[in-house]
């Protein structure tokens, strides 16, 4: 695996670019929620290419959703993110909160409250990664980020069952 | 040699099927289709089971006059099948299990192109010239 900064950096140019090209359209509440679904999209296709590549190497037993959450906060963070998430609840009706505490996206931006208005934009890539690993793996989910202090943020992913 | 290798993603439609022209088509497509039902039974069966480690492979799924179906299914819940003629000198199972690991490292290949729409059914040409050894055409 490369640098660390590249992906962080190639992230940062991604989101840039993203908002560059709808900048020049409509008003200002369309463009923000067609650029989040659009880095959304983005990440849902890496977390399902994602979890193709990585998965095939070894076959664990799934037998929860459980277990599927504790892989994906073990095993893919430390693919991508080269550390685990630091907090994983739930109220085994579906709903799961991942807290990172130093997410390494976000580490650049500030340790505080500067800059909380444009973090979102920087988490919809990686909601739409934990979607796509998640879709990949057989479950249906929504998955939503907040940040109440930088740089640590959570996702909380709901299971949808069918 | 193999006659018939599928492909069939996770809502059980099929992403990708060739086989030996010189036979009927309809034929395969139907032994797969059938060979569905054996796969989604051991699956449920070997979670009830509580196998540690859960195969990929499923081995022999069913023989027929003519052929032996095997079957492999990867953690997305996408399954391989393939059909090899019976009047072969049987393959060993190592064999079997080789050309399903060449399988699925094709298929891995393509989920990560660019072009491909996971759901989409496979058109790539390189991935058919992989299989080709595979199938002895």
């Amino acid at each position: 695996m490369a640098d660390d900064a590249l992906f962080e950096f190639l992230h940062m140019e991604i989101v840039a670019h993203v908002y560059k090209e709808q900048a020049t359209r409509e008003d200002i509440d369309k463009e923000r929620v067609t650029c989040v679904s659009t880095l959304e999209l983005m990440g849902f296709r890496v977390g399902q290419g994602l979890i193709e590549r990585r998965f095939t190497k070894d076959c664990p037993t799934f037998k929860e959703d459980l277990d599927i959450m504790k892989f994906l906060c073990k095993d893919l963070w430390s693919t991508i993110f080269r550390k685990q998430i630091d907090n994983l609840r739930t109220n085994h009706q579906g709903t799961y909160v991942l807290q990172d505490n130093k997410f390494a996206l976000l580490t650049q931006f500030s340790t505080g409250k500067q800059y909380l208005e444009e973090a979102p934009k920087y988490l919809a890539f990686s909601c739409g990664l934990i979607r796509g690993a998640l879709s990949n793996l057989g479950l249906e989910s929504v998955v939503t980020a907040e940040v109440s202090l930088m740089p640590s943020c959570k996702f909380q992913v709901v299971i949808q069952k069918l | 040699m193999a006659v018939c290798i599928a492909v069939i993603a996770k809502e059980n439609y099929p992403l990708y099927i060739r086989s030996v022209p010189t036979q009927g088509e309809l034929k395969f497509h139907y032994t797969v289709h059938t060979s569905l039902d054996v796969v989604e039974e051991k699956i449920s069966g070997v979670g009830k089971a509580l196998a540690d480690q859960r195969e990929l492979y499923l081995g022999l799924l069913y023989p027929t006059e003519d052929y032996k179906v095997y079957g492999y299914v990867t953690n997305s819940k996408v399954k391989f099948v393939i059909v090899v003629d019976s009047s072969n000198t049987s393959l060993r199972d190592n064999e079997i299990r080789s050309m399903f690991r060449k399988l699925h490292n094709s298929f891995t290949d393509v989920m990560c192109n660019p072009f491909y729409n996971p759901g989409d059914p496979i058109q790539s040409k390189t991935d058919l010239m992989k299989w080709q050894p595979l199938n002895g055409l």
